[in-house]
C-alpha cells in the first residue's frame, strides 16, 4: 500500500519526524471516508515540506493526524507517527499534551479563530512558556515580548496589552506564529496560513516563516493548494490526490518536471503570471470518492496516460532512479509526462 | 440593442465615491460628522467596448464597491456613470440595468437554493422578454450549452451541483440577459485550482464568442494576465495606475503595482534567485492603512519604499505617461521625474514595521522580476 | 469534504448522491411530526364529524337530565342544564379550533408582509415599524388578548381582530431577522442585478427561503391562541353561550369540580391534547424544513 521514500533533504537534524503508513477513517452513513489512506512522510530538521492537495485530498486529516487534533469522529484505523523515534499515535491526550507545545505546534488558516478574543494577545503568547516551561508570569511576559519583537509585531510594549481583533489579519497571523513559536517546538504544521490573507500580507508571512526555519532550525509541515507559495517557501514537497501520496522530491523537480499526471495537471490548470498560454489545461473528471475509491491508481478515471494495469495494479511511491535526490512518484508510466511536460512547456 | 456612440466609451465612470457611514449614527448626528468609511474616493474609468479589463488590488481597496456601484446594485455617493454617453439614473431603468450583469464571489450563495436552474431562468427570460414564451425552455437549454452544461441541469436544483458547475450557472444567468458588459467578481477564487481552469477558460471563449466586454475584479494577478487586456490597480479606494496588461507586468510604475507583483509567489524561481530574495525584505511592508483615517497626501507613502517630503503633503493626480498615452500612475516619481531607488525615506518611519524590524521595505527594479527563460529550466 | 466535479457527467451522479438525504428527511421518518400529526388528525376528525359520533344537540337544554353521571348514554355525563358534555365537547373543539386557525392566518400575512417590508428596505419604515412591535412586545400576551376584546364587546369579530393586533408582532419580528440575514446573500445582488422588482425578489427569492420559520413558529402560536380563546371563555369574553367553547364549559363546570369532575376536566385534557400534537408539529417541521440544508 505504501512505500518509503527514503531521506530528506539531509539537514544535519537527520530523521526527525516520520508518518508511516497512515490510514484515517471517517464513518459515515455512506460508508467509511478513508480520508487519509496509507500516507508515509518524513521530515528532517531544518527542512520546510510542502504538503499539496486539493480540497479532499486529505492533507489536512494527514496533519491533524500527526499533531492528535483529528475531528472526534475521525480514527487512526493504522499506522505510526513517529516522533523522536516515539510512536504517537497510542499516547493519551494528557500525554499528548506534553509534545504539542514544546515539540510541535500548529498555525490555522484562520488566526481570528483560533486566538482567543477575549484574552489579551501578550497574556495568549506567554500561555505556553507558563504552562509547559514552568516560567514565572514576569519571565513569561519577557518572553512574549522577544517573541512579538522577533516576528515583527511593531511595538510590542504597547501591543502586549491588546486584544485580537484590535490587529489586523496579517499581525493577527503573526500573533499565531509567535504563539507556534513560544515553546520553541521542533515542529511547526501550517494548515493554509496564508490563504485566508491578501498577496502581500501572505508575501510577509512566508518571508517570515523562511527566516525563522533558517534561524532556529524549526521545521515546517506546510498544508496548501497554493503550488507557487510551495515553490517560494519549501524544500521538498509531497502531492497528494485521494488520501494517497502520488508524488514527492525536491520542489523545484516536482513543480517545473513532474512525474505524476495530477502533479503535471496542477501545473498546467493554474494560469501563470510569468507565461500567458492560450488556454489553460483543466484536470477532468471529478475527484474521487473516498468511500469507494477507483480499483489501481486512483487517478486512473481522470488520466490521459491510463493503461489497462493503472485500473488494477497498486500504484505505491516509488524512487525514480537516477536521480540526485529523493523523488518518487506513484505513477506506473511516468516517462509519458516528461514527454507531455516537454510538450507543454516548450518555451523558446 | 443601442448603438455605440462613435468611438467613446462603453462605459465610463466619472469621479466615482461611495461611502459607508461607520458606528453609531446617533454619536455622528451630535456630532454633526458622521465617520465616513471611503470605499471609493474619487475614481474615474473608462470601459472600451470589446475590451477586458481588470480590477486588481488588496482586500479593503474598494475593487468590489466600485463593481456593485458600476453595475447599478449600489449608489453612488459622487459622481456618474455613462454608458453610451448617456449618464443613467441612480435607479437604473430595466432595461439598462439589464446591460451590466454580474457574477460573484461564492457560487454557493448567489444561487437561490428554492429555485431550479430552469426557473430562475425562465423568470429572468420572461420579465425581460428577452424571447417570446414559447421559446423560453429551449433558449434556457441553449444557454447551459454555451457555459457546457447538460440540458437535464434545467430541472436541477443548486445543491445538486459543485462549486464549478454552479459557478457556470451563474455565468448562465448573466448571459440569460444579453448583457453588453459582464463583471465578474473574483470569479475563481472561491474554487478549487483544476476547476479554476475550467472557468477561465470558459470566460475567454465566452468573451471571443460573444463580444462580451469583460471587468474582472481579481486579486490574483496571474488570473487577471491570463484574461484581460487592460488592468487597473487599486489601492484604498483610489486607482493608483492604469495600463495595457503586458505593458503594466513587464514595467509597473508606480511603486505599489511593482510589490504588489513582486509579492506574488512564483512558482518558477531559479534556486539562486530565490535564496538572494529570502535575503531581502517583503514586497511590500506592513499593513493597508484603514479607510476610516486615509494618510494625507498619496494615500500608500506609509508603506511605499520611494516616499519623500512632497508625498506627505501633495496628492498626486492620475496623470498620463508622456511616452504612452494608453498608460496613467498616480505617483510623482512615475515617469522618472525623480528617484525610484530609495532615498532615506521620511515617511518609512512611520510605517507600522519600522526599519528597525526585520521587514525593511525593498524596491525591485522593473523588469528585475523578469525571470527569462533561461531561469525556467535548466 | 467538498466534492468538485466538472460539467456534464458528473451532474447525474451528484443528483443521485443528494436524493438520499432528502428522503430520510420524509414526514414520516421525524417521529415528533408523524405523532403530532396523526394526534391532531383525530382531533380535528372528531371535532368534524361531530354530528355523526353523538346524537345529542350541544346547545339544547334538558332540565329533567341536569348533572347526570357517566353513563351508556351520556359518555361523560351531562352538565347543569341537561346538555351533553361529550357533545358539548366535540362542538366546543369544531369552534375553538376553527377560530384558532383562522385566528392565526391574518397576523401571519400581516406579520410576513410588515417584516418582509421592514427588513428589505430598512431605513425609517423600518425604523418605524420596530418601534410599533417594541410598544405591542412591551405588554404581556393575555392581558393585552383579554383587555382589547372586553373593549371590543365579546363575539368572535373581537377575537379575530384582538389576536390579529397583537399577533402580527411575533411574525414580523422572525421574517425581519430573517430577510436581513438572507438578502446579503449574493443570489439577491443577483436578483437585483437582473432588474427584478422588490415586490418580485421578496416573493419569489427571499420568502420561500425564510417563510418555514414563521411556520413552525405559527404552530405553536395555534396553540397560545387556543389557550387565549379558551381564556376568554372561562372569563365570559369568548364566544357567546351557548355556542359551545372548552373555556366556557370549563367555567360552568368548576362550581361543580368536588362533584361532577369530569365537567372540568374532559374540556382541559382536550386542550392540553390539542397544544401536545401542535407542538409536536412545530418541533417536527422546525427539524425537516430548517432552511439551509444544502
Amino acid at each position: 500500500m505504501s512505500g518509503d521514500w527514503a531521506g530528506g533533504a539531509g539537514g544535519a537534524g537527520g530523521r526527525l519526524l516520520e508518518v508511516r503508513d497512515l490510514h484515517v477513517q471517517i464513518p459515515t452513513r455512506r460508508g467509511t471516508v478513508r480520508a487519509v489512506d496509507g500516507v508515509s512522510l518524513e521530515v528532517a530538521g531544518g527542512e520546510a515540506l510542502g504538503l499539496v492537495g486539493e480540497s479532499g485530498s486529505g492533507k489536512s486529516m494527514t496533519l491533524r493526524a500527526i499533531l492528535g487534533v483529528l475531528p472526534s469522529e475521525a480514527k487512526v484505523t493504522a499506522g505510526q507517527i513517529l516522533l523522536d523515534g516515539v510512536d504517537l499515535v497510542p499516547l493519551s491526550s494528557s500525554d499528548l499534551n506534553k509534545i504539542r507545545g514544546p515539540k510541535m505546534s500548529m498555525i490555522f488558516q484562520e488566526p481570528m479563530s483560533a486566538l482567543n478574543p477575549v484574552m489579551r494577545v501578550g497574556q495568549q503568547i506567554a500561555e505556553g512558556p507558563r504552562v509547559h516551561l514552568g516560567y514565572s508570569r514576569a519571565r513569561a511576559a519577557e518572553r512574549a515580548l522577544e517573541l512579538m519583537r522577533r516576528v515583527g509585531i511593531p511595538d510590542p510594549e504597547r501591543r502586549f496589552r491588546a486584544y485580537p481583533h484590535e490587529f489586523s489579519g496579517g499581525m493577527r497571523q503573526r500573533v499565531m506564529i509567535a504563539i507556534a513559536l513560544s515553546c520553541d517546538p521542533e515542529f511547526i504544521l501550517c494548515d493554509e496560513p496564508t490563504t485566508a490573507l491578501d498577496v502581500t500580507i501572505q508575501d510577509q508571512i512566508l518571508r517570515l516563516l523562511a527566516r525563522l526555519c533558517a534561524e532556529s532550525g524549526v521545521s515546517l509541515i506546510f498544508v496548501t493548494h497554493d503550488l507557487p507559495v510551495v515553490a517560494q517557501l519549501c524544500q521538498r514537497v509531497a502531492v497528494m490526490y485521494g488520501g494517497q501520496l502520488v508524488e514527492t522530491g525536491d520542489v523545484r523537480d516536482v513543480l517545473l518536471e513532474p512525474r505524476h499526471p495530477y502533479t503535471l495537471g496542477l501545473v498546467r490548470s493554474a494560469p501563470d503570471i510569468e507565461e500567458v498560454r492560450e488556454s489553460l489545461v483543466p484536470i477532468p473528471g471529478s475527484p474521487p470518492s473516498l468511500v469507494s475509491p477507483p480499483s489501481g491508481c486512483r487517478f486512473h478515471p481522470r488520466c490521459a496516460f491510463a493503461e489497462e494495469d493503472c485500473t488494477v495494479l497498486p500504484t505505491p511511491l516509488r524512487e525514480l532512479a537516477g536521480r540526485p535526490r529523493a523523488r518518487s512518484t506513484a505513477c506506473l508510466h511516468y516517462e509519458r509526462c516528461e514527454d507531455a511536460a516537454g510538450a507543454g512547456r516548450a518555451v523558446p | 440593442m443601442t448603438a455605440g456612440a462613435g468611438t467613446g466609451p462603453l462605459l465610463s465612470a466619472e469621479d466615482i465615491a461611495v461611502y459607508f457611514p461607520v458606528g453609531s449614527q446617533l454619536a455622528a448626528a451630535v456630532r454633526h460628522q458622521p465617520r465616513m468609511l471611503h470605499a471609493v474616493d474619487g475614481v474615474d474609468l473608462d470601459l472600451a467596448k470589446g475590451e477586458a479589463l481588470a480590477l486588481v488590488g488588496e482586500s479593503g481597496s474598494g475593487k468590489s464597491t466600485l463593481a456593485l456601484t458600476l453595475a447599478g446594485l449600489r449608489g453612488a455617493d459622487r459622481g456618474q456613470i455613462k454608458l453610451d454617453g448617456r449618464v443613467l439614473r441612480a435607479n437604473r431603468s430595466r432595461a439598462d440595468q439589464r446591460r451590466i450583469q454580474m457574477v460573484f464571489q461564492d457560487p454557493y450563495s448567489s444561487l437561490n437554493p428554492r429555485l431550479t436552474v430552469g426557473g430562475m431562468l425562465a423568470e429572468l427570460l420572461k420579465v425581460h422578454h428577452i424571447v417570446p414564451r414559447g421559446e423560453v425552455t429551449a433558449y434556457s437549454a441553449e444557454l447551459l450549452r454555451l457555459v457546457g452544461l447538460g440540458e437535464d441541469a434545467l430541472r436541477a436544483q443548486p445543491r445538486q451541483f459543485s462549486g464549478g458547475q454552479r459557478q457556470r450557472v451563474a455565468i448562465a444567468r448573466a448571459l440569460a440577459l444579453r448583457p453588453d458588459i459582464l463583471v465578474a467578481d473574483e470569479p475563481v477564487s472561491a474554487l478549487d485550482v483544476s476547476v479554476q481552469a475550467t472557468i477561465l477558460n470558459l470566460l475567454r471563449d465566452l468573451r471571443a464568442e460573444l463580444g462580451l466586454t469583460l471587468l474582472l475584479i481579481s486579486h490574483n494577478l496571474a488570473v487577471v494576465r491570463h484574461l484581460c487586456d487592460r488592468v487597473a490597480v487599486m489601492y484604498l479606494g483610489r486607482i493608483v495606475e492604469i495600463g495595457p496588461a503586458a505593458a503594466l507586468f513587464a514595467n509597473p510604475r508606480h511603486p505599489y503595482t511593482r510589490g504588489l507583483l513582486a509579492a506574488i509567489p512564483r512558482l518558477t524561481v531559479a534556486p539562486d534567485q530565490a535564496e538572494k530574495e529570502a535575503e531581502e525584505g517583503p514586497a511590500v511592508a506592513g499593513d493597508m492603512p484603514s479607510a476610516l483615517r486615509i494618510p494625507a497626501g498619496c494615500r500608500f507613502r506609509t508603506r511605499c519604499p520611494i516616499a519623500q517630503d512632497i508625498c506627505a503633503t501633495q496628492d498626486p493626480a492620475l496623470l498620463h505617461d508622456p511616452a504612452d498615452p494608453a498608460r496613467q500612475a498616480a505617483c510623482h516619481f512615475a515617469f522618472g521625474t525623480a528617484p525610484l531607488v530609495p532615498a532615506a525615506a521620511p515617511a518609512a518611519a512611520a510605517a507600522p514595521d519600522g526599519p528597525d524590524g526585520p521587514d525593511v521595505p525593498r524596491q525591485r527594479q522593473p523588469g528585475q522580476r523578469q525571470t527569462g527563460p533561461g531561469l525556467r529550466k535548466e | 469534504m467538498s466534492a468538485i466535479s466538472m460539467p456534464e457527467p458528473a451532474l447525474a451522479a451528484q443528483a443521485e448522491q443528494h436524493a438520499q438525504p432528502r428522503q430520510a428527511r420524509r414526514w414520516y421518518r421525524q417521529p415528533a411530526l408523524a405523532a403530532g400529526l396523526i394526534l391532531l388528525g383525530l382531533i380535528v376528525l372528531a371535532a368534524i364529524a361531530a354530528p355523526l359520533i353523538t346524537p345529542y344537540n350541544p346547545i339544547k337544554q334538558n332540565l329533567t337530565a341536569s348533572l347526570l353521571s357517566p353513563s351508556a348514554h351520556h359518555w361523560l355525563g351531562t352538565d347543569q342544564t341537561g346538555r351533553d358534555t361529550f357533545a358539548r365537547l366535540l362542538y366546543g373543539l369544531r369552534t375553538d379550533l376553527r377560530i384558532a386557525f383562522i385566528a392565526v392566518l391574518l397576523p401571519f400575512c400581516i406579520g410576513v408582509i410588515l417584516g418582509s417590508i421592514s427588513g428589505y428596505f430598512g431605513g425609517w419604515v423600518d425604523t418605524v415599524l420596530m418601534r410599533l412591535v417594541d410598544i405591542v412586545v412591551a405588554f404581556p400576551f393575555y392581558v393585552l388578548i383579554i383587555a382589547l376584546v372586553f373593549v371590543l364587546g365579546p363575539g368572535q369579530r373581537s377575537i379575530y381582530i384582538a389576536i390579529t393586533l397583537v399577533g402580527w408582532v411575533s411574525y414580523a419580528r422572525i421574517i425581519r431577522g430573517e430577510i436581513l440575514v438572507a438578502k446579503r446573500q449574493d443570489y439577491v445582488l443577483a436578483a437585483r442585478s437582473g432588474g427584478l422588482s422588490p415586490v418580485r425578489i421578496i416573493g419569489r427569492h427571499l420568502l420561500p427561503n425564510v417563510i418555514s420559520q414563521a411556520i413552525i413558529y405559527a404552530m405553536s402560536d395555534i396553540v397560545q391562541d387556543i389557550l387565549a380563546i379558551v381564556t376568554l371563555g372561562y372569563f365570559g369574553l369568548g364566544v357567546p353561550p351557548p355556542t359551545p367553547d372548552l373555556g366556557s364549559m370549563i367555567n360552568d363546570g368548576q362550581n361543580f369540580l368536588t362533584t361532577h369532575w369530569q365537567l372540568t376536566t374532559f374540556p382541559g385534557l382536550a386542550v392540553v391534547l390539542v397544544g401536545l400534537a401542535l407542538s409536536l408539529i412545530g418541533d417536527g417541521l422546525a427539524d425537516i424544513i430548517r432552511p439551509g440544508t444544502t
